[in-house]
């Protein structure tokens, strides 16, 4: 084929366009295919003159186009220009719909019928998909938006939604709203709202009853024109006003086409990406995959594909990627001076979870890893410490304290800290270097993205977890060997919410260890359930069971979504019988926890108001999702005056905003959740944060470093709505001139109005706010502290739900 | 004010690794805080100003002007100066480890114990003059301390119990929302049947002053008088009107429910209006009974 290029790049995103302009200097034989009549459509997509972030900030651009944060105007212009004065090869208009052939020979089919052959095909082609369009004539018509960024843009103006889902009802709710006096109609083509959130719905027709949309069920647009839209209704066409169009129809995501070219992802889940070599390379040769697609959301990371990717096709194999320096930078304290890529063949060949790591993936957990040299006997954490990182062991080796005074080493190439990393739970054993020793830290993050992705890892860490939650249940007197057969018929089995594990009354002996989550203890008493105790991850029950022989003597069910690991009655019987000391340790553990019950049962009969109080208050606390909370801010309303000091004393400590809401939340006997972080042992919000900014802090905190990108992501996936998106307003004049001169607005977050007025026109950048605990202030959290009558305290649900509680306030 | 942190947390710190910072976890109210420690070095100090004051023979009579007068009043000067700066200490976030709690608790008792210090500082000697007027001023901040405290032991249940997890954002939304559906509803009504109804829509739910704010009363109400007149009322359109009747009697229950909450938040508050403007009375009032003591020496 002599009129084939040497490189098809589909997508003119940031990676795209960064890897065509590569190729163009190059000299190669090229074209960028864009499905769209402009470069780089997500980007395009923007509201006008939103700020475009460039983190992260210490990771070189390398790339032939311009990048650096600033307006979305400037950034798409600069990259308009750079892409002529590069001479890149653009083909616009150009969607692809088939890809056939093979390496030197590919065949790329348009929408347009245009056939393109390419001896190697990059893809860069996004997460996003396609938005399913209108199907009715005038689809394409510029105001047809599909999705809507700030419902303040829309202003006085006859707006249609079109899409009866989540997404089309918010969008129609937020355009809807009074002050902005747009006339909002919602289109639903079936006759119900099936597809969407019952509180979605009943807000809808709500809104519907008060005048503020028009809801009409039945009906789909018929014909788009500039500024009119008919629609087919069950009684006749109808035309209709309609300045902008909202279609809300769902999207194809791009996984199905990526896959009908022949390419393997990593598994089955949503979060799965292409298998990829460290050139790019897909499971089919001469197809890269590069960008938001092979799992870089970030600009910067996109655009330094882009590039690096044609060099390799180019086949420049001596090229190191634009991260070189910061790895080398994470090696440099080391006493052995190597290569960058010697220590990560050092590390991938010593330490057994990453053995079976790709060279790529290797380099990318090393950047959210730390590689530190340890003295003999010099402390790497203590128990109690909160913490979520993931240790290696790739030369030395490591001393757990077990007991006071007992120790356990763990060899070279094992691992350490991975109860943190599964529970999220606290530290639990000191560790120190038991010779000079190098140990790796892997960011909780990184350790997930590794688990996830290379099987024989998360099989390794799974086994060691287990093994090492059990030595601590039993506190020394075991070894490994004696775990062998109980760790050999193991099984993790994951709890729904609410869902019963033991119930009380029935035979059976299996014990259960709790991995992940948290679980509450009943038992029934005169026909009611009465909460007994709270377990917490690491802990483990079932064992009265198999020591007794007798039924279930109470009922445990998971407090949140949890992942318990089964071990049979029969091994763990075993186990006891070849260490009399375990057994005569578990028994006591055991009578300690029947005291506990027996201690409730009479308590029953004497204070039974209090202890159905204890328990119905314990319910409650659970149903409000403190059972995965670490540290959650309460009201008791028996002393809560409404003053709102707390949240003045949030919004002064941080930037001027509150990130507690005090009267929102549920309560239950006095006792109220406001709405505020929990800190949750294992963060939803934390789930999807491009920049990776979320971390859980050295006192447990869940806070944000800088460098958010206002996505809003954490926001959606954070269960209980404590995080805001808002921007810090202007700083406000001190207290005393306040309280002497009445200038500016007093303690507290100032007014929307205050903040509009100082601020003029200018229009800062709203980013995810939350609480951050008050994390580097001595004094402690702030609202707690400027409690004036001691309603405001912060509890861990362990230290709240303890019975030691029932006695003190009973006793 | 580090002495007013309890000594076990302190400790807990000193002890605890870098990163662990001061946490206040124990729940107690106020008045109950430390096991009621500025009761009771608020009460000593009472005792001991009492017994004192009877032991010792001040000649040639008990007296402002007397060693043991001065003592007292000085000591009562600086307190009702430190007692003021609560207000100061409330609104001063600083990042060090400081409980408003325990300035509260301290606050109170400490005022408390004024009703000792003052007095006896009087010598019993009260007249018509400036140093009286700082007295009976002091007094009144006490008393109005005093009905504060009573108010935040008492109400915040009743203002929780009232509001049943609904903001006062919320409370108002609620009452507008009828006042769409009432407006909506109403259009098939007659003249008549409409007027009470507008009425009823016009309402500012935050007018009737301060009285009625206080009492819970609201005798002019709108919505009430329209309730009465529509169920009185006959002929028209009897179905819309028996709608809007319930509408009518649902914004009511609404309407009561926030007059319950500003009502309680009024209690909560009013106090301050008369605490706060004494307390700058009488440290005026204080300025000048110093400065003419002095005067007079």
């Amino acid at each position: 084929m002599s009129d084939a290029v040497k490189v098809a790049i589909i997508g003119s995103g940031p990676a795209g366009l960064s890897a065509a302009a590569r190729a163009a200097q190059l000299g190669l034989a090229h074209v960028l295919l864009e499905k769209t009549d402009h470069l780089s459509d997500t980007i395009f997509k923007y509201q006008k003159g939103k700020r475009v972030l460039a983190t992260p900030e210490r990771l070189d651009l390398r790339s032939d186009c311009r990048f650096a944060e600033g307006a979305r105007e400037t950034i798409l212009g600069n990259w308009d220009q750079d892409a002529a004065n590069n001479g890149v090869n653009v083909a616009y208009q150009a969607e692809v719909v088939e890809v056939s052939g093979q390496k030197g020979a590919f065949s790329i089919k348009t929408a347009k019928g245009a056939v393109i052959a390419a001896e190697n095909i990059v893809l860069a082609i996004g997460t996003q998909g396609n938005p399913n369009r209108l199907r009715c004539d005038g689809y394409d018509l510029p105001h047809i938006i599909y999705q809507v960024d700030d419902p303040e843009d829309f202003k006085n103006q006859h707006i249609t939604v079109v899409g009866s889902g989540d997404a089309g009802i918010e969008n129609a709710l937020g355009v809807a709203e009074e002050a902005l006096e747009n006339t909002v109609t919602i289109l639903n083509r079936s006759k119900d709202f099936a597809r969407a959130k019952a509180k979605n719905v009943s807000d809808m027709m709500e809104a519907g009853e008060n005048g503020f949309l028009s809801i009409r069920t039945e009906t789909q647009p018929k014909l788009v024109e500039p500024g009119w839209l008919t629609l087919e209704t069950p009684n006749g066409d109808e035309r209709i006003e309609c300045d902008v169009i909202v279609a809300r129809l769902g999207s194809v995501a791009p996984r199905g086409f990526v896959e009908s070219m022949g390419i393997e992802f990593t598994g089955p889940d949503r979060e799965a990406f292409p298998k990829l070599s460290p050139t790019f390379e897909s499971t089919v040769p001469g197809i890269f995959v590069i960008g938001a697609l092979a799992g870089y959301p970030l600009i910067k990371h996109c655009m330094n594909q882009g590039y690096d990717v044609v060099e390799f096709i180019n086949g420049n194999s001596a090229l190191t990627p634009a991260d070189e320096k910061d790895l080398a930078a994470i090696f440099a304290d080391l006493p052995q001076k190597k290569s960058v890529s010697e220590w990560l063949d050092y590390l991938r060949t010593r330490v057994r979870i990453f053995a079976d790591v790709s060279p790529l993936q290797m380099r990318e957990f090393m950047l959210d890893s730390k590689v530190a040299f340890y003295r003999r006997g010099e402390v790497v954490f203590e128990k109690g410490e909160p913490g979520s990182s993931l240790f290696a062991i790739a030369d030395g080796h490591a001393e757990v304290e077990v007991a006071p005074g007992v120790t356990v080493p763990i060899e070279q190439g094992s691992i350490f800290g991975e109860v943190g990393l599964i529970s999220g739970r606290k530290r639990g054993a000191t560790i120190r270097a038991g010779e000079d020793s190098i140990f790796v830290e892997v960011s909780r993050t990184a350790a997930l993205k590794l688990m996830a992705a290379v099987p024989g890892a998360k099989r390794v860490i799974n086994r060691i977890s287990l093994e090492r939650q059990l030595l601590q249940i039993f506190k020394g007197g075991l070894t490994v060997d004696d775990l062998q057969e109980v760790v050999d018929q193991a099984e993790v089995v994951r709890v729904p919410a609410g869902k019963v594990v033991v119930t009380e009354g029935e035979q059976g002996d299996d014990v259960y260890v709790i991995r992940s989550g948290s679980m509450v203890v009943e038992k029934d008493i005169g026909g009611k359930p009465i909460f007994l105790r709270y377990l917490p991850a690491g802990s483990y029950f079932g064992e009265m069971g198999v020591l007794s022989g007798e039924p279930r003597n109470a009922t445990v069910k998971a407090a949140v979504g949890s992942e318990v690991i089964k071990l049979t009655g029969e091994s763990f019987r075993k186990m006891l019988a070849a260490r009399p000391q375990v057994r005569a340790a578990t028994e006591a553990a055991v009578a300690e926890r029947a005291a506990m019950n027996a201690f409730i049962e009479s308590r029953k009969a004497s204070y039974s108001s209090a202890v159905d109080l204890y328990s119905d208050t314990a319910s409650f606390i659970m149903k409000e999702g403190l059972g995965e909370a670490t540290d959650a801010l309460l009201i008791d309303e028996n002393l809560c005056v409404g003053c709102d000091n707390c949240e003045k004393a949030c919004a002064d400590s941080h930037e001027g905003l509150s990130r507690l809401d005090r009267e929102a939340g549920k309560t239950f006997a006095h006792l109220h959740v406001p709405t505020s972080c929990r800190h949750c042992e294992h963060p939803h919000c934390m789930a999807d944060c491009p920049p990776n900014v979320i971390h859980r802090g050295p006192d447990g905190e869940v806070f944000m470093e800088p460098g958010c990108i206002g996505c809003g992501n954490c926001m959606r996936n954070c269960p209980y709505g404590v995080i805001r998106m808002e921007a810090a307003p202007p700083p406000k004049p001190g207290l005393l001139s306040w309280l002497l001169f009445g200038k500016g607005p007093g303690p507290g977050e100032p007014s929307p109005k205050w903040t509009k007025k100082k601020l003029g026109d200018e229009k800062p950048k709203k980013i995810a706010v939350k609480c951050d605990m008050c994390k580097g202030i001595a004094g402690g959290p702030a609202c707690v502290r400027a409690c004036p009558t001691g309603a405001a305290i912060r509890v861990s649900p362990e230290e709240f739900l303890s019975i030691a509680r029932l006695e003190e306030d009973a006793g | 004010m580090a002495s007013l942190f309890p000594r076990r947390l302190l400790g807990r710190r000193n002890r605890a690794t870098q990163t662990e910072r001061v946490r206040e976890r124990k729940h107690e109210g106020f008045l109950r805080y430390a096991n009621f420690r500025w009761a009771k070095i608020s009460g000593g100090l009472c005792l001991l100003v009492i017994t004192s004051y009877a032991l010792i023979d001040v000649t040639p009579r008990p007296n402002g002007g007397s060693w043991y007068g001065y003592t007292l009043g000085t000591i009562g000067a600086l307190l009702i100066l430190w007692l003021t700066a609560l207000g100061y200490r409330k609104r001063k976030m600083t990042r060090d480890a400081w409980s408003l709690k325990a300035w509260t608790s301290a606050h109170v008792y400490l005022g408390l114990s004024l009703i000792v210090i003052g007095t006896w500082h009087t010598g019993f000697q009260l007249g018509w003059n400036v140093h009286t007027l700082a007295w009976a001023l002091m007094m009144l901040v006490i008393l109005s301390g005093l009905y504060g405290v009573i108010v935040y032991a008492t109400l915040p249940a009743a203002l929780s119990n009232n509001r049943d997890e609904m903001t006062q954002m919320q409370m108002l939304e609620a009452i507008r929302a009828f006042d769409r559906q009432l407006h909506a509803a109403a259009q098939p009504l007659s003249p008549e049947d409409t007027a009470p109804v507008l009425a009823s829509l016009d309402e500012d739910p935050f007018a009737g002053g301060i009285r009625a704010r206080l009492s819970g009363r609201y005798p002019k109400d709108a919505t009430a008088a329209a309730l009465r007149a529509l169920s009185l009322s006959h002929g028209g359109n009897a179905d819309a009107r028996q709608k809007v009747i319930g509408l009518l009697s649902q914004k009511e229950a609404a309407l009561a429910r926030l007059r319950a909450h500003l009502r309680i938040r009024a209690m909560l508050e009013i106090w301050l209006y008369v605490h706060v403007p004494l307390t700058f009375a009488l440290i005026a009032a204080l300025s000048a009974h110093i400065i003419s003591v002095f005067f007079y020496w």
